[in-house]
């Protein structure tokens, strides 16, 4: 069985030899270049372009305004969060939104004349940082979570149980904006011919692309291809269709040629969308004995204006299901600034909600005198008390003792500063870890050719996660082959349709699908058999596949030899799959503990992490060796949520001024301690075939509260805003 | 020789002259145009490719946009990611601060210029093995830096490959699987 082994990656070898093409990597001839010009005012109309001097430099064929661009319909898609498709109007409603492009025979002259676009403007009011002061503006999300939930969620009567509570805890935590910055930024190249259109992009849902360009264009689905067979990093922010890819595909149709728009590293603050700033107001009580009584989460998002679509980050959603509680209340806003439309990011609503509900849980530990770890026990939720529906599978205890016994949690001195290295404070922390398992319905083909390699084909993407590798060992599994036959082809939209790679969901979206095509594939493969000779008399069903051999009692048969007898050169088949019964039955997530070390210099505040160490209960783990970089890399993200990543604004002019990758701060290598990460192996069989439950998010989520609570340990100091800074932690 | 002009020194020149007063964008005149480009004889994996390029064109807009080699990867542009690491002369450099034209003459190296024919550079190896990357984008420049880190004798332990693998982000955070990728290939290379 290939599945659960550490199958070194299909995609590997073009990784590391350069040979992976990426989006803005494919020779299409005859293209032009296209940069965005974007606002320099947070909130306005325009009311007039200088663009003369622009379309005189050499090389530059077009510069395209909302003048001359012609009508686009709103985008339109699945899932799709973002609807206005810029160029359309004069209005401006934030700083950097785009205005304008230009396009010329090179990449350099393109960029000039970006540079040389006058755009005037009569500037107005504008609210360009959501503060407390700007909550008043807040108001009920009508879309959330694409509109399958409410955002007001209760249970019980929460102010009755918090009024009564012996122990109570209340506070407000913060958490900033964030931008995703994968490595490969957004880019699309276009190519018109006649009324369709191909393009390449850089995306996490070719068919999400296919749809919003059909619908902005006014295409049947079938006139757009899509092709993006690697991605360099999503996170979030290439879930949905952008505008920029929806403006390369305007400027070929405007020129007439082909197009490439690759947005710069600055332009991707405000062309792709951020995790939300949010403010979340919680309050905890408990009983002496460590029950609690009840919990209110209030969460605030900033949202854009709703012009150009709605997103709320969906802090309490987690809340409800994480702890066993009788009296719950949980309620969204988003609080519009004028600032660009916000979207998911990594864990959205579970990494930051997390940070607000697991810091309370420890600031009502230590209120209660009790261990951190001993306080979640005593209030594990044996099944979901809102859906009212028992988890699918959860390991989480087991998570809990593991991770804790390899930590060392034992040792821990409950008392804030008392730990020391010399004269480094060291502080131990934790929090818990969960993640929805998500399942969307997929599709798939698999194909025998006759050189007797089988190609297994998806429209699902792979970000990084290794998803070309789990189809192959999947489809190898399945159909009983060696998968050196095997190779797995996707981020195609010529190949069935498959999901959005978001909710990390992907896994199990797609292998139940490659389940589905291998065994139509094997009965097809054995009804041409009962054709051949050999299996004269042989029923069907009597025909199984054995290595590349068709078999029957007493007979074999190689499958390329049936094929040759048929004169098929290909046989192939297709699969398709949804979440079933039992998905729906039950609240299906993963589960995580996540154990923190760090050390703080006393005398300049400096904040290192020096050892993490996790257990994750995802269900099977796929492949050994990808899921477990999957596993460390969200740990990583979740370092720099704790204590580098933040977006910041000037208020005056709304506009964001560390938009560039050296000043916005990333984990680097030296900022990653060592990181050990275990997993309880066990196939949840409710949420799919394979029972793996994801494991994309869940590994970020509980890293920044872990470290809050670490700081806390070691100084004795409650930092409820993030990022943790220097200045939060100097006497 | 004389150190070739960078698009740092440029950049450096242009954030002085904004420290000064400056009229509004609206009033400023539009970039003077530069004259037509002109051929450069570079020489990259041993080939040497005549290439006509702006005088702007910077090393890595010059190997993905006009020599079709696409594995050296733009990922800010601005000497700040390290996902366009290259070796000219066999040093470790940011392909998006070295202007084309200044690296006529001299040799190129690109991560399609590592394996020997279908044998893998045994750091290339080490990254496969390790799985040390995830998206696999800022990957070839993490190669390149690792390959130098070699050669230039900063693989004495975890902590100081750490320290001098820091100018090459991921963030897909695949770091302690470069790192221990690094650790191999180096110690195969002492044995």
């Amino acid at each position: 069985m290939y599945i659960g082994q550490g199958i070194v990656r299909q995609d590997g070898r073009l990784k590391v030899t350069g040979g992976a093409r990426y989006a803005a990597e494919f020779d299409v001839p005859g293209c032009l270049h296209a940069v965005l010009v974007q606002s320099t005012i947070p909130a306005g109309a325009i009311t007039g372009y200088d663009t003369a001097q622009a379309e005189r430099m050499p090389g530059v064929v077009a510069i395209i305004t909302h003048q001359n661009a012609g009508a686009l319909n709103q985008h339109k898609a699945a899932q799709q969060t973002v609807t206005h498709p810029f160029l359309q109007d004069g209005r401006i409603v934030y700083n950097g939104q785009h205005v304008a492009v230009a396009v010329a025979d090179t990449f350099e002259r393109a960029e000039a004349a970006a540079s040389a676009v006058r755009v005037r403007y009569a500037p107005s009011e504008a609210v360009t940082v959501m503060d407390e002061s700007a909550l008043s503006r807040a108001y009920k999300p009508k879309q959330f979570q694409n509109g399958e939930k409410s955002p007001d969620v209760s249970r019980g009567d929460e102010d009755a149980a918090f009024a009564g509570a012996p122990v109570r805890v209340e506070a407000t935590y913060e958490t900033p904006v964030e931008h995703h910055n994968p490595m490969e930024p957004h880019a699309t190249i276009a190519m018109w011919r006649g009324d369709t259109v191909a393009v390449w992009t850089s995306t996490q849902g070719i068919s999400g692309v296919q749809e919003t360009l059909a619908s902005a264009f006014g295409l049947p689905k079938e006139s757009v291809t899509v092709v993006c067979p690697y991605v360099g990093g999503g996170f979030g922010c290439k879930g949905n269709t952008w505008p920029p890819a929806t403006i390369a595909a305007l400027a070929a149709r405007h020129v007439g040629r082909p197009v490439k728009l690759v947005v710069t590293r600055p332009q991707m603050f405000t062309s792709n969308g951020y995790r939300p700033k949010t403010i979340q107001k919680i309050r905890l009580g408990a009983g002496r004995d460590g029950r609690l009584l009840s919990i209110r989460h209030d969460g605030f998002s900033q949202m854009s204006d709703p012009m150009l679509g709605e997103f709320s980050e969906p802090v309490g959603v987690v809340t409800q299901m994480a702890y066993s509680c009788r009296n719950v209340a949980v309620t969204h806003r988003v609080v519009p600034v004028n600032q660009g439309l916000p979207t998911y990011m990594r864990a959205p609503g579970e990494s930051s909600g997390m940070f607000a509900l697991e810091s309370a849980m420890d600031e009502m530990a230590h209120a209660l005198r009790m261990d951190p770890l001993a306080f979640r026990l005593a209030n594990y939720a044996e099944r979901d008390e809102q859906k009212d529906k028992p988890f699918a599978s959860k390991g989480l205890r087991e998570c809990y003792s593991r991770a804790a016994d390899r930590f060392g949690w034992r040792q821990r001195n409950p008392t804030p500063g008392s730990m020391r290295d010399g004269r480094i404070l060291v502080g131990w922390g934790m929090a818990t870890s969960t993640y929805p398992t998500n399942r969307r319905p997929c599709h798939a083909r698999i194909v025998v050719r006759s050189d007797g390699t089988v190609l297994v084909q998806s429209g699902v993407q792979d970000l990084g996660t290794g998803t070309y590798t789990i189809m192959a060992q999947c489809a190898a599994d399945r159909l009983g082959v060696d998968i050196a036959r095997v190779s797995a082809q996707l981020g195609d939209s010529r190949f069935p349709q498959g999901p959005v790679s978001g909710g990390s969901a992907t896994a199990a979206s797609v292998l139940p699908a490659i389940e589905a095509a291998a065994d139509a594939l094997l009965a097809r493969l054995a009804a041409l058999a009962a054709l051949d000779p050999h299996f004269a008399q042989v029923p069907p069903a009597d025909i199984r596949l054995d290595g590349f051999d068709l078999t029957a009692p007493g007979r074999r048969v190689p499958v390329l030899q049936v094929m040759a007898r048929a004169g098929l050169h290909t046989v192939d088949a297709e699969g398709s799959s949804a979440p079933g019964d039992a998905y729906k039955a039950h609240s299906c997530h993963s589960f995580g503990a996540q154990f923190a070390e760090i050390r703080i210099d006393p005398d300049f505040g400096t904040i290192r992490v020096s050892r993490i160490v996790s257990c994750f209960e995802v269900g099977r783990l796929l492949n050994a060796r990808t899921g477990r970089s999957q596993l460390l890399g969200g740990i990583v993200f979740g370092i720099g949520m704790a204590l580098q990543e933040e977006t910041l604004v000037d208020r005056a002019t709304g506009r964001i001024v560390n938009s560039n990758i050296a000043d916005y701060h990333v984990p680097v290598n030296a900022d990653v301690p060592d990181i050990e990460v275990m997993t309880v192996d066990a196939p949840d069989l409710a949420t799919g075939a394979l029972g793996a439950k994801g494991a994309g998010e869940l590994p970020m989520v509980g890293v920044a509260p872990a470290i809050a609570n670490a700081v806390f340990h070691a100084t004795g100091r409650r930092v409820r805003k993030l990022p943790i800074r220097v200045e939060d932690v100097l006497a | 020789m004389t150190a070739p002009i960078t698009r740092r020194d440029l950049i450096g020149t242009s954030a002085a002259a904004a420290a000064l007063p400056m009229p509004s964008l609206a009033d400023a005149p539009a970039p003077a145009a530069p004259a037509a480009p002109a051929v450069a004889a570079l020489t990259i994996n041993g080939q040497v490719h005549r290439v006509a390029i702006d005088q702007r064109t910077s090393l890595l807009d010059a190997l993905r946009e006009h020599i079709g080699l696409t594995g050296t990867k733009k990922g800010c542009d601005h000497g700040s990611c390290g996902a366009c690491t290259v070796h000219v002369d066999n040093k470790r450099v940011l392909a998006c601060l070295v202007l084309a034209h200044r690296v006529e003459g001299r040799a190129v190296t690109t991560i399609e210029g590592l394996a020997q024919g279908d044998t893998l550079h045994p750091m290339q190896a080490a990254f496969l093995a390790h799985d040390g990357y995830q998206c696999g984008y800022c990957t070839p420049g993490q190669i390149m830096s690792a390959v130098s880190l070699v050669e230039e004798g900063h693989t004495q332990s975890e902590a100081e490959i750490a320290e001098w693998m820091s100018g090459n982000l991921c963030r897909c955070g695949a770091y302690t699987n470069i790192r221990a990728a690094i650790q191999d290939a180096a110690r195969a290379k002492r044995a």
